[in-house]
């Protein structure tokens, strides 16, 4: 036992109220489903049933995509881009005054741990609102002609990682250009998607430009293929962004994917060694490696190879896994348990590939979905776990010699998401950044994310990018100059 | 150049850690300079994330009582008085007249001439004296000097000497100046029979203004045989910081495994607040380790902080907030 | 009992004429490095409302600020230029946003100073409160977009990354407009801080007033102090000094249109001794008018107070 033992520091959850059940948010205001179900919504650290969440039928999503014509029609489409702005504003507002509040609820429903979401997820969700509300009236400076156009009724589907983070980096660019929206959030964490709709509700936002439709895989698709969506914008598998590219194959319908990730990243030997420990921790281990952008490969020049595992060795001793309400927790809950399954999967097989399994000894809850913070050495670029996301707190070490190597290996992967370097040569950063097929390079830090800078991958990963100038341009159709 | 201090167990030790014959500037340079970068951003960050920690109930009343007796109660000022010093002392032997059970702090310092009336105040109560020395705090005297001040304050008594680095010769270069001082300053401490007062190396850490320098300077300081290395006099701002501690808690932990040998950390300067200071004995625990988290290997040096201490002391004693007028000065 | 008698600057009558209760007036001070000093001159002038029949209203005596007024300013606006042009754009967005908040809450205070200063009716007076409201949140919305729009990755023909980046010029001498006293002021104003510089205002010289309103919104928002500093007077007695102020980078000289006695040619003459940048006033030829500030406005305002920061960086292994 150490001599500083943290006591227990839990964050109240009397701040938020959930509902026993929640409806659909289409129109302004909490709707019944039309011949849709219901499901649970559970606390992944518990497996305590939080509230019943509607499982919205196809009717339901017409119902939400009319909704959101007749506000695009009515009064969104042809509002002035000012006061759109200030509409974006009252938000970003209203999400900063209720940031406990939603960072409670997010740690409920997902499991991350309240540090992240109080001083990441929320911050950044309110942040987004805030920079999208200066563009509503300034897109004649975005470079997307001299007078964009709204694109119309947009259909989005986000995962469970970030939930109001995700919804934030849908909605905010969406409205800040004139259109309306139907957003789906994951099966696992509608709860703070349905918070945001009193916001909405809230900030007196016409009825009708945000539209939240829970449900599964199902509900998605009946969104993905409604006829009156004219444009899809979706976070999520790989997988499932192909088959939203084939399925709107052959439409005007247009897309924005933002898929998975095999990051590599790469420490050479001259790097700032502690702060790259640092890096790397938060490269794999923030939001549990549930996040398509996390360094899940770490690529390390052979020379400080075992220096640098040691200290991660040493380093991740200090991880503290458990409660996601505790100030002090470090990793919480794997979302799911087939999310858990998944990641239990994908590390068997590494071991029975022959890699060297390093698991933090750590006492981990009797209930709920979790997984220590995982590290695999002697990893061949070969193996499974080097080639397929985890998504979960489990990173692979692999070796190299020379940048040339470093860059061939971070390449070598159908995925081209993001990418990490750590040297205090300032030229080979730039070098490699040139060399790396990968949609975000972070140098000397990694998973930072900021509304004014572009997001999104090459290759697999997806396409389109979001935040920024550059986000902008999924939500507009080009003005004068095309 | 080589060393004067050749002769000495510092230099030798030295020759051996960087496998030269001949223990140069040159080959000085060549060894700091090999240490890896510190990122700025990146250590500030990690800084920031540990004084997140959420420090409650139990560990709070811990951390509190653990604090105060780290701390090096301290007072620099030119207008000292023998009445003021004893004072002092009172305040050490008796931090709260209404609760007995409060911890004492681990030491006072003060100027060389305090020495004695601080010695003479302590008596056998455990509590150890810290003299400046070195010209503090800009040392900028001859070495003659430098070491005479050293060796006064031992001789009136000191348990331990605080001295300064030369931060000129540092800046530019001169690192084996640097370490044939700090060496010859540990020469000083040595006492009549052969034992030795503690030597606390203050790097000024405001003046060397980049966290690479602190490492070097850290490193530097550890070879040449400081028992601690202390970042600030608390004349200079910014005085101790987080981060500045945060790359000195790597570099004795660093150096430990390198050498087997421990050194103490002591940040001086700025720490007010129960709150700070809970943030670097958070940070000593998760960097450094529990073989730190201890009087003999970490310290406070500050003047206000105790008394904070005890305020929160109080509160969780009695459950209610205190003031001021609760907890005696000096 | 009216509006203009309980929220906006009083009439000089006596207080039987209008009802039982005496009013309590303020007193109209300088806004120099976030407080709110008298000049040290120790002068006042008296403003009168414009417009109406007969004899103009007597309102307040203002600050008359002084060359040393102007000095003080000057100091303090570059003391907040580290702090200010060091906060990142996100957080001098909110700022800005903030004073549109709080002026929206002190809309009535702001219309009654507005009518009084203009001689608008109340009604009129609101729509230009809202229109200055407005003004922030669209600045508001620029400070992390400049960088965006006016930056660029410049494609040398060479291993090199190379990039430009705005940066704020640094401290901002204004001639406030002088006949549109709040919305005038506003756009002029929020358009230097946005990037990052602060600024040193010569308010109106007949219609100071709302500008004091101005600088008690701004010091109850979370603006530095010394990001703005206001001083009211005789623009033709503090803007040559200020023209040709060493410590200063830049000037706009928006207010030296209809000021008495000001040359804006002389000005710029004066400010080419530390090559400021100038903004000129509108208009052509020797002649400076005051524009519509009711329009949208677009980048030049923004555009005249940054410099352009190229940046080269080899590319190797």
């Amino acid at each position: 036992m150490a001599k500083l033992e943290y006591a227990p520091a839990p964050e109240s959850r009397a701040v938020v109220e959930i509902r026993s059940s929640y409806g659909l948010f289409i129109g302004g205001e909490f709707v019944d489903s039309q011949g849709g179900g219901a499901f649970p919504s559970i606390n992944p650290a518990t497996e305590e049933v939080l509230a019943d969440v509607t499982d919205a039928s196809a009717a339901d999503v017409d119902r939400a995509v009319r909704a959101a014509r007749a506000a695009y029609r009515g009064v969104w489409g042809r509002m002035a881009g000012a006061d759109r702005g200030k509409y974006l504003f009252r938000i970003a507002r209203i999400l900063q005054e209720r940031a406990r509040e939603f960072a409670v609820l997010e740690t409920l429903d997902n499991g991350k741990p309240i540090k992240e979401s109080r001083d990441v997820d929320i911050p950044l969700a309110a942040a987004h609102f805030f920079y999208h509300a200066g563009w509503a009236d300034k897109l004649a400076y975005a470079g997307l002609g001299v007078a964009p156009q709204p694109v119309g009724v947009v259909g989005q589907v986000i995962p469970w990682n970030f939930p109001l983070l995700m919804l934030s980096w849908k909605i905010a660019p969406a409205l800040a250009c004139g259109n309306t929206v139907v957003l789906k959030p994951a099966e696992t964490t509608s709860l703070t998607a349905l918070l945001f709709a009193e916001v909405c509700q809230q900030a007196d936002l016409p009825p009708g430009v945000v539209n939240i439709v829970t449900g599964a895989g199902a509900t998605g698709q009946a969104l993905v293929e409604h006829p009156g969506v004219d444009k899809v914008a979706f976070t999520g598998s790989t997988e499932v962004g192909k088959a939203i590219a084939r399925s709107i194959a052959g439409t005007r319908k247009r897309a924005t994917l933002e898929l998975g990730g095999k990051a590599a990243n790469i420490v050479f030997d001259d790097a700032a060694i502690d702060e790259a420990v640092t890096g790397i921790v938060n490269g794999i281990f923030f939001n549990q490696g549930h996040v398509c952008c996390a360094g899940s490969r770490l690529l390390v020049q052979e020379p400080v190879a075992d220096e640098l595992i040691r200290k991660l060795k040493r380093r991740l001793a200090t991880i503290r896994v458990g409660d996601p309400l505790d100030k002090n927790t470090d990793l919480g809950a794997i979302n799911s348990a087939v999310q858990l399954a998944r990641v239990r999967e994908l590390s068997d097989i590494g071991e029975a590939e022959g890699a060297q399994r390093w698991s933090l000894p750590c006492d981990l809850p009797p209930q709920g979905f979790w997984f220590p913070p995982t590290i695999f050495t002697d990893v061949a670029q070969s193996s499974r776990i080097a080639q397929e996301e985890v998504f979960g707190p489990v990173l692979s070490v692999l070796t190299f010699r020379t940048p040339q190597e470093a860059v061939a290996k971070a390449n070598n992967t159908p995925y081209g998401l993001s990418a990490g370097i750590w040297t205090e040569k300032g030229s080979r950063i730039l070098w490699m950044a040139d060399q790396l097929r990968a949609g975000v390079v972070w140098a000397n830090t990694f998973n930072k994310f900021d509304p004014t800078s572009p997001f999104g991958g090459y290759k697999q990963s997806g396409y389109g990018r979001e935040g920024g100038r550059h986000g902008l341009e999924a939500y507009v159709t080009a003005g004068d100059l095309g | 150049m080589t060393s004067t201090a050749d002769k000495g167990d510092a230099a030798s030790r030295a020759r051996d850690l960087l496998g030269v014959g001949r223990l140069t500037n040159a080959a000085l340079t060549t060894w700091l300079h090999g240490l890896p970068g510190v990122d700025q951003v990146g250590c500030e960050a990690r800084a920031a994330a540990l004084g997140t920690r959420s420090i409650k109930t139990t560990a709070k009343a811990w951390a509190i009582d653990a604090a105060i007796s780290m701390i090096d109660l301290t007072t620099l000022e030119g207008s000292d008085t023998h009445d003021k010093v004893r004072s002092l002392c009172g305040k050490a032997l008796v931090p709260d007249p209404t609760d007995a059970t409060t911890p004492r702090p681990a030491a006072i310092c003060v100027y060389g001439d305090m020495v004695a009336t601080a010695k003479k105040a302590l008596g056998d109560s455990g509590i150890r004296v810290a003299s400046v020395a070195t010209a503090f705090p800009s040392g900028r005297a001859s070495m003659r000097v430098r070491l005479a001040d050293t060796r006064d304050g031992v001789q009136a008594g000191a348990d331990e000497i605080d001295m300064v680095i030369d931060r000129g010769a540092f800046l530019s270069g001169r690192y084996l100046e640097v370490f044939d001082q700090i060496a010859a300053v540990r020469e000083a401490c040595l006492r009549a029979d052969g034992s030795s007062a503690h030597l606390k190396v203050i790097m000024e850490t405001g003046e060397l203004a980049t966290y690479d320098n602190v490492r070097r300077a850290s490193y530097l300081s550890m070879l040449a045989g400081g028992h601690f290395i202390k970042t600030s006099t608390g004349k200079v701002s910014p005085a101790a910081t987080l981060p500045v501690t945060l790359v000195m808690l790597e570099a004795v932990r660093d150096w430990r495994e390198l050498t087997g040998t421990q050194v103490g950390v002591k940040p001086a300067g700025g720490i007010r607040t129960s709150k700070d200071a809970l943030k670097y004995l958070v940070m000593v625990s998760e960097v450094a380790g529990d073989d730190w988290l201890d009087p003999d290997w970490f310290r406070f040096g500050a003047s206000s902080l105790l008394n904070d201490l005890l305020l929160q002391r109080q509160k969780l004693r009695t459950g209610a907030y205190s003031g001021a007028d609760y907890v005696t000065i000096d | 009992m009216s509006p203009t008698a309980t929220r906006g600057p009083t009439p000089g009558t006596s207080a039987s004429q209008a009802n039982s209760r005496v009013d309590v007036r303020k007193t109209y001070k300088l806004y120099i490095g976030g407080a709110f000093p008298r000049s040290e001159s120790g002068r006042s002038y008296a403003v009168h409302g414009a417009g109406g029949r007969g004899t103009p209203r007597f309102l307040a005596n203002a600050a008359q600020g002084s060359r040393k007024d102007a000095r003080d300013a000057v100091v303090a606006a570059r003391g907040a230029v580290t702090g200010w042009a060091g906060a990142t754009a996100y957080n001098r967005g909110q700022v800005l946003y903030r004073v549109a908040e709080v002026m929206e809450g002190r809309a009535d205070q702001f219309a009654g100073e507005v009518a009084a200063a203009e001689g608008l009716t109340t009604a009129r007076a609101r729509v230009v409160v809202s229109a200055a409201i407005d003004r922030w949140v669209w600045y508001a919305g620029w400070t992390d977009k400049v960088a965006q729009v006016l930056g660029a990755v410049n494609p040398v023909a060479g291993p090199f990354f190379d990039i430009s980046a705005p940066e704020p010029t640094g401290v901002v001498a204004v001639l406030a407009p002088q006949a549109s006293s709040l919305l005038g002021l506003v756009s002029v104003v929020a358009p230097a801080i946005a990037t990052g510089n602060t600024v040193v205002v010569v308010a109106s010289e007949l219609r100071p007033l709302p500008a004091v309103a101005l600088a008690e919104a701004l010091a109850t928002s979370d603006v530095p102090g010394g990001v703005v500093n206001i001083l009211t007077g005789v623009t033709a007695e503090m803007a040559p000094w200020l023209a040709s102020h060493r410590d200063v980078n830049a000037i706009d000289l928006a207010g030296a249109a209809n000021a008495t006695g000001v040359s804006w040619g002389d000005l710029e003459a004066a400010g080419a001794e530390n090559l400021k940048r100038v903004l000129r006033p509108a208009g052509t030829g020797t002649v400076a008018v005051e524009p519509d500030w009711t329009l949208t406005p677009d980048l030049s305002r923004i555009r005249a107070f940054l410099e352009t920061k190229t940046v080269w960086h080899p590319k190797g292994r």
